[in-house]
């Protein structure tokens, strides 16, 4: 049980929301690949991952509508909120590109919440370290799979390897965003609530740097671009995602099925 | 070499999932992967997702040697009338019938 006492703050609401969203809009991103991954065995893993994400973010929409006490349920959370509301990384809202792209990524930010669930396990707040305690295992998963075929296609062909260099290129610039400051940061820091994403950044490049290396992927260079997305700044793929993933909702307000 | 292997097919693999300690390995279908590491983790998605297992064998298909099943007759039938083979065939003195 929470032991904290709702209402939560705003710093607390929105830390939880971050991580949240961040696992919804993956897990979205990757159940496009339903039905069309390269075959059959891993169109089912992407799918287990997929569902595990949106296993996470339903926990974590639940804890935090019982910490805001504002009743807000899973799928208002989910379905009702407008893009700007939103706050995951920029990254997990990229379309998937090819299987390259959908690999590195997944690899890129299942590393970085690998870091994140590991040291939530102390968190005061007893609700999020049984989530994070529980989604430390699935992750890890997350994380070999796609550390295996970063190395099979960047270690692979010319062709394979081209692929992924060039995914790599792409994505490393969303990378700041998992370690940019929030104007939270001052207040998390001081409940301790959870780690700010900053600190997380040594534990996870010394993760990252060592298995792209085995992978013979040229780390890029570091460059100004830092995305916005956990402020609730969404590039244009977001709207897509979003018309897509709530359509139902939106045509027909509080419809079960 | 077998003159039917499709070399653009990854090659095929038996998985065996054991459900409980104590249980042995069975056989519960296959799939296709280029190496055992990654049949193993192929297997761990498709045929336990549901908590079916607690320990995973995978093999590959072509390492499997069957027996032929048109000689079927010479191989099994002749075991049909050795009751004699069944332990049960045998009365046992009252003192150890309790066995």
């Amino acid at each position: 049980m929470n032991t904290l006492t709702a209402p939560v703050s705003a710093a607390h609401l929105n830390y939880l929301l971050r991580i949240a969203d961040s696992s919804l809009i993956l897990g979205h991103r990757l159940s496009e690949w339903c039905g069309h991954g390269p075959v059959i065995e891993e169109d089912i893993a992407l799918t287990n991952v997929a569902l595990d994400l949106i296993g996470q973010a339903r926990a974590l929409y639940t804890h935090a509508g019982a910490s805001e006490g504002r009743d807000r349920d899973e799928d208002v959370f989910a379905f009702n909120r407008p893009q700007e509301e939103f706050c995951n990384v920029s990254m997990v809202e990229l379309p998937n590109g090819d299987y390259a792209c959908t690999i590195v990524r997944n690899f890129l930010f299942t590393a970085f919440q690998r870091e994140l669930w590991v040291a939530l396990h102390s968190s005061p707040d007893a609700a999020l370290a049984q989530i994070a305690a529980k989604s430390v295992k699935e992750t890890r998963y997350h994380v070999q799979h796609a550390s295996d075929w970063t190395v099979r296609m960047g270690d692979g062909t010319d062709e394979s390897h081209a692929r992924m260099q060039r995914a790599l290129d792409y994505l490393w610039p969303y990378t700041a965003e998992f370690f940019s400051a929030s104007l939270d940061d001052g207040e998390i820091a001081m409940s301790g609530i959870g780690p700010v994403w900053s600190t997380l950044e040594t534990a996870w490049r010394n993760a990252v740097l060592p298995l792209l290396d085995v992978a013979t992927l040229q780390i890029p260079q570091r460059t100004a671009f830092v995305s916005r997305g956990k402020e609730g700044m969404h590039g244009e793929h977001m709207r897509t995602l979003l018309s897509e993933m709530q359509f139902l909702q939106r045509a027909h307000p509080n419809c079960k099925w | 070499m077998n003159a039917h292997v499709n070399h653009k097919e990854w090659p095929l693999w038996e998985v065996f999932i054991r459900s409980r300690n104590g249980l042995d390995h069975k056989h519960c279908g296959s799939l296709h992967a280029v190496d055992a590491a990654m049949a193993l983790k192929n297997a761990r998605d498709v045929f336990t997702r549901r908590m079916e297992g607690v320990s995973v064998w995978v093999v590959r298909a072509d390492d499997i040697v069957a027996s032929d099943p048109d000689v079927k007759p010479e191989m099994f039938d002749p075991a049909a009338d050795k009751i004699y083979r069944h332990p049960t065939f045998y009365t046992l003195p009252d003192e150890v019938n309790h066995m």
